[in-house]
């Protein structure tokens, strides 16, 4: 028997089994840091896989894995399913329309079905906050729910490989300073990377960004804020930027696409102010010359490149962990 | 049919009766408190011995389903769960489906009101045709008709004079105008109360400037038009503050608050629970204690349930996309009770809360025990206590986020002119 459905809270711990195990992974926010260590560590022995001839392990054979896209995505969708096919596994890739799911079969409902095909993840990207959790907290026990980003809450897997890239060139985060640049107000990069961060001891992590892309009360959250790009970037040894979406520069949030280049803009000049090791991030797509100058984006502090190989591992690493797979198989 | 109600603990705050007192009901108004009349024999006695025996209780705002909404409630589960939760009036909004802004709604409003026939049942008027907020609603026929009040809801009227003649002529009338302050702008997308948990949970937010910038916007239009407002479920300790301000510069204002907001913050509505999904939205606990204070300070005058029952799939959703509101007709007195058990207010200021206020911003005879008033009487077991239980509502809504509280306090009797409507069975 399914217990009956009933709205409500979700239970603090469900990401976790009874044992402590990764079982879901929606949000960052509450998972302890010997569990993210153990994802980066997995993501470490992975990496040497995508080097090999045969890029291929048995791991996840038999298993299957939808990709819910609710909401467009390429690139994200993309890096999910070669992770899963590295691993052996068979994807599905489900592009779902939101607005016909509106039209009578509800989220849950959509749900319904793919269980009936005997999947064993669902891997979820939503338009709205929340959604990935809603889904974790009514799918069958036997399924796990990877949160590929739900609105502006939480974008867990990226947050993860933006962690795994910094250890790459950084080693220890606890003497780091972390500069977070742009649309923080709506991005679920953010949030998750502030609480990846801090939950690993980050020495400092900083906002940047005029008082209209802050969320309220974002201090609370756990970062020193700065609405100047040069005092904000000075000593960093980190540089995160944030895409801006195009959409945001035609309302009330900014004057013009010219005038935020002019404050926020990553150009070559501003960049000296950073620790002079500095590395530059972006989770992509980049827009260049909105929110940085391609000198920078091509240049040799950039590594958002290796982001994108690195999101392979990590996202191979946690789709093994959430189906149960014990470390020490991996490679 | 005659009836005494013996040696209850007589509330009546509109009397300043409190005293430990027998009450006497024939032809469906109350005859007398205390001693019987001489030639006066009850056909019937209710010993309320160790219980408080106070005015039915009024509720501002309660959705019954009727018209348009029966897939969530209907007037029938919707009335017996008022009357088990000592309410005996009920005043029913007109977002309906058609809205309320023609005599024909409220007469079928009434005529199922009389073929339940448990609760009174009153209707608030819309304050623009359809609420759309551009044509005024014909309120001297709904006046006429017998509607309590008008409102445009949350709904947006199209333009500031709209809205001042709207009030001018509600004014001319004399009919209330029921003001829901929300800056729809400032509000926009909003779900939650902007703070901490919407920037934690990436939910968009309803700033208090919402709330605050729409009651400075009101309270110019109120005092050049003269119109009686009542702003209905505040949810800000600075938007309360403006409203007493207003009242003591003699305008002519009421405010009332919903019971969760008294009780709850947004640090409930992680994570993403949408049973704590309300409108106004729940805010922070500087808000609620704010609110709190302003049940003694005389900033409030009504405590309501703001009653909105859903079916289930209306809170499975994604939080953004689930419908606010909370079904809170059986959980209104006993909460209110856990505030005057946590020394918020006194059990008479409680009841008058919840009776004799309300009526007053109703403009009902109702809501105090005395000669010649109808006989609405509630009967409450002050000291029972009991787990909140949604399997057990008799709404149809189930959609609370007490369920399993603890609760202390349950109505034994209601009476509804003078007819036990509700009688709590022993044993349960």
């Amino acid at each position: 028997m399914i217990a009956p459905i009933r709205p409500g809270p979700l239970p603090a711990s469900m990401q976790l089994t009874e044992d402590g195990r990764l079982r879901h992974f929606l949000t960052i926010e509450g998972l302890p840091a010997t569990l993210l260590n153990e994802i980066l560590e997995r993501a470490n022995s992975f990496l040497s896989i995508t080097a090999q001839p045969v890029k291929k392990v048995p791991l996840l054979r038999g298993k299957t894995i939808f990709n819910l896209f609710f909401e467009p995505s390429t690139r994200t969708r993309t890096t999910f399913e070669l992770a899963a096919k590295r691993l052996s596994a068979d994807v599905m890739n489900m592009n779902i329309n939101v607005s016909a799911t509106k039209k009578g079969e509800s989220l849950l409902d959509t749900l319904r079905n793919l269980e009936a095909m005997h999947s064993d993840m669902f891997v979820v990207r939503h338009e709205q906050s929340g959604a990935a959790q809603l889904i974790a907290q009514h799918v069958a026990p036997h399924i796990s729910v990877i949160n590929a980003g739900d609105g502006r809450h939480a974008h867990p897997t990226q947050a993860m490989l933006d962690v795994f890239t910094i250890r790459q060139h950084k080693g220890d985060l606890t003497a780091l300073r972390i500069a977070i640049v742009g649309d923080i107000l709506h991005s679920r990069v953010a949030r998750s990377q502030i609480h990846a961060l801090n939950t690993l001891n980050t020495g400092e992590v900083r906002v940047i960004a005029p008082k209209t892309l802050l969320p309220a009360n974002v201090r609370n959250l756990g970062v020193h804020v700065f609405h100047s790009l040069t005092d904000g970037l000075k000593d960093v040894d980190v540089v995160i930027m944030l895409r801006l979406q195009k959409e945001r520069m035609t309302g009330a949030l900014l004057p013009s696409e010219h005038e935020y280049y002019r404050l926020y803009g990553l150009t070559p000049e501003r960049l000296e102010y950073a620790h002079p090791d500095a590395i530059v991030m972006h989770p992509g797509p980049v827009n260049r010359g909105v929110e940085i100058a391609s000198e920078v984006a091509d240049g040799p502090q950039s590594v958002i490149l290796e982001q994108v190989s690195n999101g392979i591992a990590v996202r191979m690493a946690l789709m093994s962990m959430c189906l149960g797979i014990p470390s020490g198989v991996a490679a | 049919m005659k009836l005494s109600i013996q040696n209850g603990r007589v509330i009546d705050p509109a009397n300043k009766r409190d005293e430990i007192c027998s009450l006497h009901v024939a032809d469906g108004k109350i005859l007398a408190v205390g001693a019987a009349p001489d030639d006066f024999t009850a056909e019937r006695t209710i010993d309320a011995s160790g219980c408080l025996v106070m005015p039915g209780i009024i509720e501002l705002s309660a959705r019954l389903g009727e018209p348009g909404f029966e897939h969530k409630a209907d007037i029938q589960s919707e009335a017996q769960a008022a009357v088990s939760g000592g309410i005996t009036t009920l005043c029913c909004p007109p977002d309906t489906q058609p809205v309320i802004d023609t005599p024909g709604e409220i007469e079928f409003i009434e005529q199922r009101q009389d073929e339940v026939g448990l609760v009174k049942i009153r209707v608030m008027g819309a304050l623009t045709k359809g609420l759309k907020g551009d044509q005024l609603a014909e309120m001297a026929t709904l006046k006429e008709a017998g509607c309590v009040g008008v409102t445009n809801l949350y709904r947006p009227v199209a333009s500031a004079n709209v809205l001042r003649r709207a009030m001018e002529y509600a004014a001319s009338l004399d009919l209330t105008v029921f003001i829901y302050p929300q800056n729809h702008e400032l509000a926009d997308q909003g779900c939650v109360h902007e703070g901490s948990v919407s920037t934690r949970l990436g939910l968009p937010g309803i700033p208090e400037s919402a709330e605050t910038a729409a009651i400075g916007f009101y309270l110019p239009l109120i005092e050049q038009t003269g119109v009686r407002a009542h702003f209905c479920r505040l949810s800000t300790a600075k938007g309360m503050k403006m409203i007493r301000r207003a009242a003591y510069d003699e305008l002519p204002v009421t405010a009332d608050v919903a019971i969760h907001q008294l009780l709850l913050t947004e640090i409930d509505v992680a994570d993403f629970n949408p049973l704590c999904h309300t409108r106004p939205p729940l805010r922070s606990q500087r808000d609620k204690e704010g609110l709190q204070q302003a049940l003694t300070n005389g900033g409030i005058s009504a405590i309501c349930a703001d009653h909105t029952p859903h079916e289930l799939d209306a809170k499975l959703s994604p939080f953004q996309s689930t419908e606010p509101g909370i079904s809170g007709l059986e959980t209104l007195l006993p909460l209110t009770l856990k505030l005057v058990a946590h020394g918020q207010l006194s059990l008479c200021q409680a009841v008058a809360l919840l009776t004799a206020q309300p009526a007053t911003v109703l403009g009902l005879e109702t809501g105090r025990l005395e000669p010649g008033r109808p006989a609405d009487i509630a009967i409450v077991d002050t000291d029972a206590e009991w787990r909140c239980d949604i399997d057990a509502f008799l709404s149809r809504g189930k959609n609370t986020p007490f369920n399993r509280w603890l609760m202390q306090g349950r109505v034994t009797h209601t009476l509804v002119d003078g007819r036990v409507v509700y009688r709590r069975s022993n044993g349960e």
